[in-house]
C-alpha cells in the first residue's frame, strides 16, 4: 500500500514577509515527494482556509518569524468553522515557549523551532498526513 | 590533495615552502582545501605566493586613499569610532520616547526607529488585528505620534536612522516636526533605512510596497527631494542585510548590493541628477555572518568595487561619491535556540569581522533574539559587546589590521573576482530591476539558501548545539519579552480615532489629492507631497493607501 503524497499547503499569515523558512520547507517537502501549495507570504486568514478547502490539502504549515503566531488561534477558529478540523496544522519559526502552549491548546498539531532537522520534519508530515486520512476516514 | 594548491608547481617556489608542504602532508588530518560559504577553496597556508604587495597603492591604497580597501576614512576608528547603532522599537510612541531618553541618558549619539509591522506594511493600526499591534516596533501612524516619540529629542543634533520604506512617511513626519519646532530641514541628519526596494522584492517582503514601477519612480524622486531640501540626510540605504538572511552567500550579497546601487545610480542620472551631488549620501546595509575572514574581505572587496564602480563607470569626481560607507548588522540566521547564551560568542565574533571589515556603524543583536524581541539585559549585554572590543580589546587602535596579511589580500582580492562575475551577470539581464522581474536574483538566493540547509542537515557544517555537542536543556529557563498591554493599545486607538476627528478634514483631502495628481505627473515630485501630506494631518495608512491606488500594489514576485 503506497500513501498518496501528503498534500501541504505552506503559507504565512500577517504582517512579516521573511520567507526563507517557508521557501526551504516547500523546496524540501517537495523534494520528498510531497504535493505542495506554496503561496507568497502576507496571506488572510480567509484566503488560507479557502485554499485549503479547494486543494484537498492534508497539512497547512505556517511560517512565523515576528510575532504573527499570535494570530494563529484565529486560524483554527476559522477551520472549525469551516468544518476542516482534521487538517493538521503545523507551526514553524520564533514562537516563545509560552506561546507554544497555547498554540497546541488552539489544536495546533506541532510547533517547530530554530534548529528543527528536514528530516523530522518531512516525518512529521507523514505522520500528521496519515492522521488526517484516518481522521477523515480514509484508509491511508 | 590538489597538487598546485599552494602554487607549487611554479618554479620561484622557493626550497623552505615546499619543504613545509611535504611536513603539512605528513601530519595534517581531512582534506587540504576547505569552503567558505561563498564557495571559495581555502588553503592551509597563504604565503607571498599568493600575494606579494607589489600593487599596493593600485589595490589597496592607504586608508581614506582611493580605492580605500583599508577604509574610507584616514584616520578611521581613531579618529571616531563606529557609531552603535541599537534597534529600538516597540508599543506606542509613549513607550518608544521612554526608551530613547534612557539610551540618550547612557550617552546613545544615534536613534534608531523601529516601526510595528502593520506600519511596514502600509497600514494604520485601525486596519488590523490588535493582537500584532507595538509587538515588533513601535505604532507610528501621524504626525503628532511622531512628536510625542521625539518629546524631548533634539533632532537637530541628533541622528535618526528610520526604517522606513518608500513611501517614506516616517521622514514625512519627522520633517514635519522639525517644521513645528522650528528646526531647519538641513539640521537633520539620519537615514531612510529600507529605502531600497528592489531588497525588499527579492528578498524580504516585510515592507509595503508600490508595483516596481511606482516603487522605481517613489525612490528616486525622494533621493532627489531629500538632496535639495534635506541635504545632510541619506536618502538610501541600499540593502544586503535583506539578501544574505534570505540565504545568499556573502559573496552573493555584496555583489547583488552592488549591482542594486549601478541601478539606482543609473535611475539617478537618468532623472537628470550629477553622480557627485547624489553619491556621496548611498549608504549600505550588510549582514555580518560568524564567517570571519571571508565577511572581512567581503567589505574590503565591497569598498574597493564601489569605489572604481563609481570612479570609472560613473565618472564622479568628487572622492566623497567614491566612498562606500556601510552600517553592518550581526547576523540573526546564525544565532541558535540551543544553548542561547552561546549567541553572545557568535555575535562577538560577528561584530569583530564588520570592526576589521571598516564598517561605520553596528547593530549587535541580542542573544534572545530566536526567542522575541530582545529583553532589556540581552540588549544590554549586545552593546556591552560592542564597548569590549573597543575599550579592553583594543581593535580600534590600529587602522585596518588584517591588511597586508596573505591570506586576507589573497581572500579580497577572489572575492573581488567573484563579486565582478554576479555584477556582470546582472548587467547582462538589463539591471536589477529586470533580473528581479526575471526571477533570477530569487532563485539565485533560494537555492543557496536551500543549499546551506542541506550541509547542515548533512552535519558538514557545524551549528554548536545544533547538530553537535548537543545537550539536554529547558527552552523555558530563559525570559521572554512580554507583549505590550493590550489595554495601552486600546487607548492607542481611541486616541488615533480622536486624531481623525480633530484634524482639518479638508486639508487632508486636498493634500491626498495632490499626491493622487503628484503620479500623474512626471515633473511633479511624489515625495514632496508626501511630505506635505504628513504636514496637513494624513495619516501612514492613508498616504500609503492613496499611493497604492494610483500606483499598484507591489506583490510578492516569490518562487519556489
Amino acid at each position: 500500500m503506497v500513501l498518496r503524497p501528503p498534500r501541504v499547503i505552506v503559507t504565512k499569515i500577517g504582517f512579516d514577509g521573511h520567507d526563507r523558512g517557508s521557501r526551504v520547507i516547500s523546496a524540501t517537502l517537495r523534494d520528498a515527494g510531497m504535493e505542495v501549495i506554496y503561496t507568497p507570504p502576507w496571506q488572510e486568514i480567509a484566503t488560507v482556509v479557502k485554499l485549503a478547502t479547494e486543494e484537498d490539502a492534508d497539512v497547512i504549515g505556517i511560517s512565523s518569524l515576528a510575532t504573527d503566531h499570535l494570530i494563529i488561534p484565529q486560524l483554527m477558529a476559522a477551520l472549525k468553522e469551516a468544518d476542516l478540523s482534521d487538517v493538521q496544522v503545523i507551526v514553524g519559526g520564533i514562537v516563545p515557549a509560552k506561546d507554544e502552549a497555547a498554540l497546541l491548546k488552539a489544536g495546533v498539531a506541532r510547533v517547530f523551532h530554530p534548529g528543527a532537522a528536514l528530516d523530522d520534519i518531512v516525518t512529521d508530515v507523514i505522520t500528521l498526513t496519515a492522521k488526517r486520512r484516518q481522521l477523515q476516514g480514509e484508509s491511508v | 590533495m590538489n597538487a598546485d594548491i599552494l602554487n607549487l608547481r611554479r618554479e620561484t617556489v622557493p626550497e623552505a615552502l615546499r619543504k613545509w608542504e611535504r611536513e603539512f602532508r605528513q601530519s595534517a588530518k581531512g582534506d587540504a582545501v576547505t569552503y567558505n560559504r561563498s564557495g571559495m577553496a581555502i588553503k592551509p597556508l597563504y604565503t607571498q605566493q599568493d600575494w606579494s604587495g607589489d600593487r599596493y597603492e593600485e589595490a589597496l591604497g592607504h586608508p581614506g586613499q582611493y580605492p580605500y580597501t583599508r577604509g574610507i576614512y584616514a584616520s578611521m576608528y581613531r579618529g571616531r569610532s563606529w557609531s552603535q547603532r541599537q534597534l529600538i522599537g516597540l508599543g506606542v510612541p509613549e513607550d518608544y520616547n521612554a526608551r530613547v531618553k534612557e539610551i540618550l541618558d547612557l550617552g546613545a549619539s544615534a536613534l534608531s526607529l523601529i516601526p510595528c509591522n502593520s506600519v511596514f506594511r502600509g497600514y494604520d493600526a485601525d486596519e488590523v488585528p490588535h493582537e500584532l499591534l507595538g509587538t515588533c516596533g513601535t505604532v507610528i501612524n501621524h504626525v503628532k505620534d511622531m512628536e510625542v516619540a521625539l518629546d524631548g529629542v533634539p533632532i537637530g543634533d541628533i541622528s535618526t536612522a528610520m526604517n522606513d520604506p518608500s513611501p517614506f512617511t516616517l521622514l514625512g513626519f519627522e520633517l514635519a516636526v522639525a517644521k513645528r519646532r522650528g528646526i531647519p530641514w538641513s539640521r537633520i541628519t539620519g537615514t531612510s533605512n529600507q529605502s531600497d526596494c528592489i531588497s525588499h522584492f527579492v528578498a524580504n517582503h516585510m515592507f509595503f510596497r508600490l508595483a516596481l514601477q511606482g516603487a522605481r519612480r517613489v525612490v528616486i524622486d525622494h533621493i532627489k527631494f531629500c538632496n535639495l531640501h534635506v541635504p545632510n540626510w541619506n536618502p538610501l540605504s541600499i540593502v544586503g542585510q535583506h539578501m544574505q538572511q534570505a540565504g545568499a552567500t556573502p559573496a552573493e550579497a555584496m555583489a547583488l548590493t552592488l549591482a542594486s546601487g549601478i541601478q539606482y545610480a543609473e535611475d539617478c542620472i537618468a532623472a537628470g541628477m550629477e553622480p557627485d551631488q547624489f553619491l556621496p549620501r548611498f549608504t549600505f546595509f550588510f549582514d555580518i555572518s560568524v564567517s570571519l575572514f571571508e565577511e572581512i574581505a567581503k567589505f574590503r572587496a565591497g569598498r574597493r568595487v564601489w569605489a572604481r564602480l563609481c570612479r570609472e563607470r560613473f565618472g564622479a569626481k568628487d572622492p566623497r561619491s567614491w566612498r562606500f560607507k556601510f552600517h553592518g548588522q550581526t547576523s540573526g540566521v546564525d544565532l541558535t535556540r540551543q544553548q542561547p547564551l552561546n549567541n553572545i560568542a557568535r555575535v562577538t565574533t560577528q561584530a569583530m569581522a564588520g570592526i576589521f571589515g571598516g564598517l561605520q556603524s553596528l547593530h549587535t543583536d541580542s542573544y534572545d533574539e530566536v526567542f522575541s524581541t530582545p529583553t532589556a539585559e540581552a540588549a544590554r549585554i549586545a552593546v556591552a559587546t560592542q564597548n569590549i572590543l573597543r575599550e579592553e580589546a583594543q581593535l580600534t587602535d590600529v587602522i585596518d589590521p588584517l591588511g597586508g596579511s596573505y591570506y586576507v589580500e589573497s581572500l579580497t582580492d577572489e572575492m573581488e573576482h567573484k563579486i565582478n562575475g554576479i555584477i556582470a551577470l546582472i548587467d547582462e539581464a538589463g539591471g536589477m530591476y529586470s533580473a528581479v522581474e526575471s526571477g533570477i536574483v530569487q532563485r539565485m538566493i533560494g537555492d543557496s539558501a536551500l543549499a546551506f540547509q542541506k550541509k547542515v542537515d548533512a552535519g558538514e557544517q557545524v551549528i554548536v548545539g545544533v547538530n553537535a555537542y548537543q545537550v539536554p536543556e529547558d527552552p523555558d529557563e530563559y525570559p521572554v519579552l512580554e507583549y505590550p498591554d493590550q489595554e495601552r493599545i486600546q487607548v492607542y486607538l481611541k486616541q488615533l480615532a480622536e486624531f481623525k476627528r480633530t484634524r482639518s478634514g479638508a486639508e487632508v483631502t486636498r493634500a491626498l489629492d495632490e499626491l493622487a495628481r503628484s503620479t500623474e505627473n512626471k515633473d511633479s515630485n511624489i515625495f514632496e507631497h508626501v511630505v506635505k501630506a504628513a504636514e496637513a494631518g494624513a495619516t501612514h495608512g492613508e498616504i500609503c493607501g492613496r499611493l497604492r491606488k494610483e500606483l499598484g500594489f507591489g506583490h510578492p514576485l516569490t518562487l519556489v
